[in-house]
């Protein structure tokens, strides 16, 4: 399957060089137990990350029974740590599959207000036109002003088509005409945009599963990839918004944004465990290149401050 | 309130607080604060000490939400520039917008809106349409200008054609870019704003510490507005940001309209980060009723003539919770004459405590029928309080005095008006020397 061109492309651009996560435990120990406050400073590490407090406790609990042979350095303990952290991610680390089978194949990509739908979206087409697909977009934020337009500058680009109607007009409609052109055309990839809507908002909500409706009206297995976009500056609120998307749309993979700030975003280890969706890429920047596939153990490595 | 009552009631405030966002290190601080506020308070009845302690929570965190809230500052000749800030997708744009709607419809102000962020796709044109639909003007786009060179020209067509406001809408940026916290800093030294508003998303994480320290380290933030207050999260982010910025949340973001902006209410959120809303009401309803109930009594007792030195007592007590004769005088407004008076008779707030002394070192049966008082119980109860012998006699007589007062009053059989009495002051409460 094709994509592991652009997720190998994009390994190269990461320092590879991860420092096994598994050294750190390679010592662990049989008899001494870690002291209270070390253990504090473990969950508050943990908890500045918001993965959320029950996370937080179970895992300082892991660490807790964990007996070390000599006495452990901090750092050493951050490693066995992020060791269980990565185990908790690791089967959510997904790739974005296409399925070359269905043409085209369809994506709909849905969020809350800001968490950088859009954007996730230049990136996305980006990739998939540098494998050589040919990809549609469709400017299905008629909500938002200029949300279009934003969608249009990406797609001249990413010299992608971009399908869109007037600001105002029913994003269902546009959807409808987006799919014909594209079966029209012979569009491989068709990455439907919607406006940002918040959860808790059922009219909202309402007119998203009505976009869905329509696609799989004209074609039973579409849409193929459902996204829901993540910001990592966002607390504890990623819970109801994966709950929520997911019972309005059959959320098939998550994309956390914005980790190039301070966020670490530890909402996802308790998202892991709760819903065990899929996490395919990260965003750490604006820019047309920065979207990088999720790892699960680069990411435990950051979430205790283990880069560099 | 015991020190096990309060620790256990926080344990479950902490994890509270931390599930509603409320940046850890900010939890911490709170809780020592709540903790001193607690300990030692009295519970009232009908609630358990653990409710009584979400209660002082919630008051704590109203208090805190509410310092310094004010109205937007404008004072300046005009244009007065207002510069929003913020990280991205905190809803810069459309805050802007919704800013320059509620300048003119309640500080009938004409803004001009101003988009500097040059580097999101569409977003100049983004604020350019929300001023068509709205009939809000804005500075004309001029492609490959630079933020500073919108600014400039900002301040020239506000000027030239006679805005009270600018508003720079600018790029989200993040506060460990540096190179863009400098062009944030060049357009604050620029434009001279003032008000410089951070917009912050109300489902922001812990995260919220760093980038509004970030952001108020380089740039004279001036207030906060929070947006996305009409999603479902408990807004923690708020405690947050107000506290390690120290400046006010001025407004807030209630959804998706133009008009869906609103001054700050800090009890809203204070409930909704707590997420105890039945807990605080509970007690708050309890405390009604006791009051009620002691008032009603109270009146009674007046009622009937009798005023004994519990009642005295109590009325002492009240003294010293509303901030002893000082406190009660500086919350007069006119006492005028009077005022001067008892400043110069140089009252000491100690005499209430040691008034109160006084009577807490009588028995039950003395403080209910003061005929009892004998030479040998009155030295026993200056003895008992560390008073002497005058004080108590004088204490003796200034309740005789009461009552009486009390009993003319009861006289005059003007319904309700003893009713509010334990709120107030009878009369002749005050301590002489």
């Amino acid at each position: 399957m094709t994509q592991n061109d652009w997720l190998s492309r994009l390994k190269n651009g990461l320092s590879r060089t991860s420092a096994h996560l598994n050294e750190g435990i390679a010592q662990a120990l049989k008899n001494k137990n870690l002291d209270e406050s070390t253990l504090d400073d473990l969950e508050d590490i943990l908890i500045t990350s918001d993965m959320g407090v029950s996370a937080a406790a179970k895992l300082r609990d892991e660490v807790a029974k964990a007996k070390f042979e000599k006495e452990p350095s901090f750092k050493d303990i951050k490693y066995f740590l992020a060791a269980k952290i990565a185990d908790i991610l690791k089967p959510v680390e997904q790739p974005l599959l296409i399925d070359n089978s269905k043409k085209p194949f369809v994506i709909l990509v849905q969020g809350v207000n800001g968490s950088g739908k859009t954007t996730t979206i230049g990136k996305l087409a980006k990739i998939f036109t540098e494998e050589g697909k040919s990809v549609l977009l469709a400017a299905g934020d008629t909500f938002r002003a200029a949300a279009i337009e934003q969608l249009q500058i990406w797609g001249d680009r990413t010299g992608c088509r971009v399908i869109s109607h007037t600001s105002g007009a029913d994003p269902a409609g546009l959807v409808f005409d987006a799919l014909g052109t594209a079966r029209r055309d012979n569009i491989d990839l068709v990455i439907i945009d919607t406006a940002g809507r918040l959860q808790n908002r059922d009219d909202l909500m309402a007119e998203l599963h009505k976009i869905s409706r329509v696609i799989r009206k004209l074609d039973q297995t579409a849409p193929h990839c459902c996204l829901l976009i993540l910001d990592a500056t966002v607390g504890q609120n990623a819970l109801s918004q994966v709950e929520k998307f997911q019972k309005t749309s059959q959320i098939t993979g998550l994309v956390m944004n914005k980790l190039d700030g301070s966020a670490r975003g530890g909402i996802l280890v308790s998202l892991a465990e709760k819903f065990k969706l899929p996490v395919h890429a990260i965003g750490v920047g604006e820019g047309e290149d920065d979207l990088m596939p999720f790892n699960a153990e680069d990411f435990a490595k950051n979430l205790l401050g283990l880069n560099n | 309130m015991s020190k096990a009552d309060v620790d256990s009631a926080l344990r479950e405030i902490r994890i509270a607080l931390l599930e509603a966002d409320v940046a850890l290190s900010v939890v911490k601080e709170f809780i020592v604060l709540v903790r001193e506020k607690a300990l030692g308070q009295e519970v009232t009845r009908s609630v358990t000490p653990g409710q009584m302690v979400i209660k002082i929570v919630n008051d704590h965190l109203v208090e805190i939400l509410g310092v310094g809230a004010s109205e937007l500052n404008l004072a300046t000749t005009p244009p007065a520039v207002i510069m929003l800030v913020g990280l991205q997708g905190s809803g810069k744009t459309t805050t802007t917008a919704k800013l320059a709607k509620h300048l003119r419809s309640q500080y009938r102000k004409n803004a001009i809106m101003t988009s500097l962020d040059i580097r999101r796709p569409a977003a100049q044109q983004q604020l350019k349409s929300l001023g068509e639909t709205h009939s809000i003007p804005t500075l004309p786009i001029v492609p490959f200008e630079t933020p500073e060179m919108i600014t400039e020209r900002a301040l020239d067509t506000g000027k030239k054609e006679g805005h009270d406001v600018i508003l720079l809408d600018t790029a989200g940026r993040l506060h460990i870019d540096d190179s863009m916290m400098s062009e944030a800093l060049k357009i604050q030294d620029l434009s001279n704003p003032c008000e410089i508003l951070f917009v912050a998303d109300s489902m922001t994480g812990q995260d919220a510490v760093n980038a509004a320290r970030a952001f108020s380290e380089r740039l004279n933030i001036t207030g906060i507005i929070l947006t996305r207050i009409d999603g479902d999260a408990r807004g923690g982010a708020a405690l947050s940001i107000r506290e390690v910025t120290g400046t006010p949340i001025k407004l807030m973001g209630t959804g998706e309209k133009i008009d869906d902006i609103e001054v700050f209410h800090p009890d809203r959120i204070a409930s909704r980060i707590l997420g105890m809303g039945d807990v605080v009401s509970l007690v708050e309803k309890a405390q009604e009723t006791v009051r009620e109930e002691e008032a009603e009594e109270f009146a009674r007792k007046l009622q009937k003539g009798q005023f004994d030195l519990e009642d005295m007592a109590k009325q002492l007590g009240q003294m010293r919770k509303m901030g002893g004769v000082g406190g009660i005088l500086n919350k007069l407004p006119s006492v005028g004459k009077i005022k001067n008076q008892l400043q110069d008779a140089n009252i000491d707030d100690n005499v209430i405590s040691r008034q109160e002394a006084i009577i807490f070192s009588m028995t039950t049966a003395e403080r209910k029928n003061p005929k009892l008082f004998n030479g040998s119980r009155r030295r026993r109860i200056a003895e008992g309080s560390g008073t002497t012998v005058q004080e108590v006699n004088r204490l003796l007589k200034q309740h005789k005095e009461m009552a009486k007062a009390m009993k003319k009053m009861s006289k005059l059989g003007r319904k309700g008006f003893t009713k509010g009495m334990p709120q107030g002051m009878p009369p002749g409460i005050l301590p002489r020397i």
